[in-house]
């Protein structure tokens, strides 16, 4: 049960180089029988920069301390460098043993290939240490095929010094009252929200949070399953967008501006230009990346959970999101699981969270969290009824894209709410 | 059959073609041995071809022919690209859903207006600043350089470089036409669906229009000065003797520049990537854009390889058309001195 030898990695990579995704002889994985003792773990992530990429070196060395004869070799990459190179990987029927994923219908497709495992027996005894949300996204029917090491939420970060300055003294929790602060930040000469329009998913979030409130869990679930997202309340979400859209509440020309880049919406937000964006637990760092400032907004930054929509059928605590897990190859040996189980223990979570990187996934680290706006992120998460993966994760990569690419364009008003759900509806239909 | 000796090793060897083999078969009855040798000396040329051929050959077919195939295959396909080779097997479906595909559809016609602007107005200045490049001036060298510059870029640095330039709030453009007092021209230029085409537009002329001057300066030296001089001893003011003498016998560099703006524009990618990735609406979206999206985004490998499948039809018609048609009369020395040598 050897992983990838050096020969066959090079032999897999000339086959998909020159091939083009041709299906290689032996499909690398478990072609080799090596001796028992000595055996190697492939893990690929995703955390290629300070802090977390030595953490993990940390660990891994840790590991192969204890258990002589194991050898973790890792390969760390950049998040879009790592699709591409992934699925290269995949076409040739092979994967890492540890690899990184997050959840929903790209997941659902490597399992429905073969090509993760099903590791539901292996984390049995261990997996209620983890909180329930965070494994969530890695679940189908019943089974579960990673292990979480970060989740987050999707919530408002707002500007305290600018709601101040347009006289708003409480953040809005129903959407008649976030259209008023909307309108008020208006009439004070405030640009209201930040987005960037040109990487669509942020938009996405809107609509997503609207569905949850109006629709439900169960129904976008159900949506999903059937591949049938006409129900009314799935247009009612897209009309109450419109009442926002139709609010004019976003900066100039952000159909062009990008999430994390110079001049996009997270430096609209760091340079105290906007008053408000909906975006994850990962806001606050790209607001200071990207505005070029060394913290942002400082203090004045602060997060509340998206608003209770009147009248909706969704509980009003129900939180959006996602993290990241580590998803197991179907050849890895068994001291994959158990490496797995070991940097998820509750002492090496608590170094994971200190480095402020991560959101805890294990119960009990919560204390380990050192900055304040990500603790309030980890309180509103852990008061969540229920949770939802991001939409463009959660289905099919085509449904998810297409529900990017709709509400994108209803913000942008050249689609209208029913005929967004008709879009989606129409390439769900398609798989 | 009188070819010298040096012509007919570097000729395709005889025995390929039915009539030569014919046409030597007879000879042999005739002359006998001197023949004899000259097919010797020619399979030994086949043999040197073949061995100096066969890197490069093997090269190509895997790295062009193979991809095309198995892209080919695979468009016939519903794929997601994961685990091994297709199964789900659906005929030309792709292809049927391509041409009912709205944002297909729509980079067709952004193809085209693309490819007609190019010709329109990125040619003809391109033609213009090297006409005035070839005067004699101060500093033509330098002026030479400058505008040939921004094809040395790369397209990614050229996108990064125009997005902040047409940046809405903090934007050189803009900036540029407040202080000249047209503050109501001002425009978001990347973020209006209707107006983003004609950003990316400009963007490419910018980049690629120093290419193509360099193509015509190269062609206008390569004008006798003496043909120039003729028409001005005859009268010819500058205009008659640019219209009857300098177009002309620029037609070849011409009719290669075409042929170069239109097929880099059927296969426009990191351009408009970098700087919107297609958008906003599909506003800016080309082919190899959407096929983008469809395979690597939305994991339908299958239709995204009928896209490709379709570009590379599309190229290679007007490719070969472009041949039969256009460039015919450039190429035709080429071709028919080895018809005659037969």
């Amino acid at each position: 049960m050897i992983s990838l030898g050096r020969r066959s990695v090079a032999l897999l990579a000339a086959a998909a180089l020159l091939l083009g995704g041709c299906a290689s002889e032996g499909g690398g994985g478990g072609g080799e029988t090596g001796q028992a003792a000595s055996k190697t773990i492939e893990w690929w992530h995703i955390q290629n920069i300070e802090p977390m990429l030595p953490v993990w070196q940390a660990l891994a060395d840790e590991y192969q301390k204890a258990h002589p004869g194991v050898t973790i070799k890792i390969t760390a990459l950049e998040n879009e460098a790592y699709k591409a190179k992934l699925t290269t990987l995949t076409q040739s029927g092979s994967i890492p043993d540890i690899f990184n994923t997050w959840g929903g219908g790209v997941l659902q497709q490597q399992i429905d290939a073969g090509l993760a495992k099903d590791i539901t027996a292996d984390i049995a005894p261990w997996v209620g240490t983890l909180t329930p949300a965070s494994v969530q996204p890695y679940q189908f029917d019943g089974k579960t095929y990673a292990v979480p090491f970060d989740v987050g939420m999707v919530g408002f970060w707002y500007n305290k010094a600018l709601f101040a300055k347009a006289g708003i003294s409480e953040t809005p929790t129903t959407w008649t009252a976030f259209l008023d602060t909307v309108k008020k930040l208006k009439a004070a000469g405030i640009t209201p929200i930040a987005l960037g329009g040109k990487d669509k998913w942020p938009g996405h979030y809107y609509w997503a949070y609207l569905a949850m409130r109006v629709a439900g869990l169960p129904a976008l679930k159900q949506a999903g399953a059937d591949a049938t997202f006409t129900a009314p309340e799935f247009v009612q979400a897209g009309e109450r967008l419109k009442e926002l859209v139709d609010l004019d509440p976003f900066q100039k020309g952000f159909l062009g501006a990008g999430y994390g880049v110079p001049d996009g919406q997270a430096a609209l937000m760091g340079g105290g230009k906007a008053a408000m964006e909906l975006m994850g637990q990962w806001a606050p760092t790209v607001q200071r990346d990207a505005s070029g400032t060394p913290d942002g907004i400082g203090e004045d930054l602060a997060f509340f959970p998206f608003p209770a929509v009147e009248g909706g059928k969704g509980d009003p605590s129900d939180a959006f999101g996602g993290g990241g897990g580590f998803a197991v190859g179907k050849d890895a040996p068994p001291e994959a699981v158990d490496f797995l189980k070991f940097i998820s223990n509750l002492d090496n979570q608590r170094k994971v969270v200190a480095t402020g990187a991560f959101l805890p996934i294990v119960k009990g680290a919560e204390d380990a969290i050192k900055d304040e706006k990500l603790a309030s992120v980890s309180t509103e998460l852990g008061k969540a009824a229920g949770f939802q993966l991001y939409l463009d994760q959660a289905y099919p990569p085509a449904v998810g894209q297409q529900v990017n690419d709709s509400v994108a364009e209803l913000i942008a008003g050249t689609l209208g709410p029913k005929e967004v759900t008709d879009a989606i509806t129409e390439t769900a239909q398609n798989q | 059959m009188s070819a010298p000796k040096g012509v007919s090793e570097l000729s395709p060897p005889a025995g390929e073609r039915p009539g030569d083999a014919a046409a030597s078969r007879a000879a042999t009855k005739e002359a006998g041995t001197p023949d004899r040798r000259r097919r010797r000396e020619r399979r030994r040329g086949w043999v040197t071809i073949t061995l100096f051929l066969l890197p490069a050959l093997v090269l190509f077919c895997l790295l062009v022919l193979a991809p095309i195939v198995i892209a080919a295959y695979t468009s016939l396909f519903k794929w997601n690209g994961l685990g091994g080779l297709p199964t789900d097997f659906v005929g030309l479906d792709n292809f049927v859903r391509l041409f009912e595909d709205k944002v297909f559809l729509g980079d067709l016609q952004r193809g085209l207006i693309l490819i007609v602007l190019s010709l329109v107005i990125q040619l003809p200045l391109a033609l213009a600043i090297a006409l005035l490049l070839n005067q004699r001036m101060r500093g033509r060298a330098l002026y030479r350089v400058v505008f040939f510059a921004p094809y040395v870029l790369s397209e990614v640095i050229t996108a990064v470089l125009f997005t902040m330039v047409f940046s809405p709030t903090r934007g050189l453009a803009n900036h540029i036409l407040s202080l000249v007092g047209l503050d109501n021209l001002a425009a978001t230029w990347l973020a209006d669906p209707s107006l983003v085409l004609y950003s990316l537009f400009l963007v490419m002329t910018w980049k690629y229009f120093g290419f193509h001057m360099i193509l015509y300066l190269a062609g206008r030296q390569g004008i006798p000065k003496e043909l120039t001089e003729a028409a001005e001893i005859d009268g010819a003011s500058g205009w008659k003797a640019f219209w009857y003498v300098t177009l002309p016998l620029l037609g070849p560099t011409i009719r290669i520049s075409v042929f170069l703006a239109v097929i880099g524009a059927i296969q426009l990618f990191d351009l408009v990537w970098v700087l919107t990735e297609g958008g906003p609406i599909h506003g800016s979206e080309t082919m190899a854009v959407t096929m983008f999206q469809q395979g690597f985004k939305r994991y339908q490998v299958g239709y995204a390889n009928a896209i490709s499948v379709v570009m590379v039809l599309i190229s290679l018609v007007f490719a070969l058309g472009y041949q039969r048609y256009v460039l015919r009369r450039d190429t035709e020395g080429a071709i028919t001195v080895m018809r005659d040598q037969r």
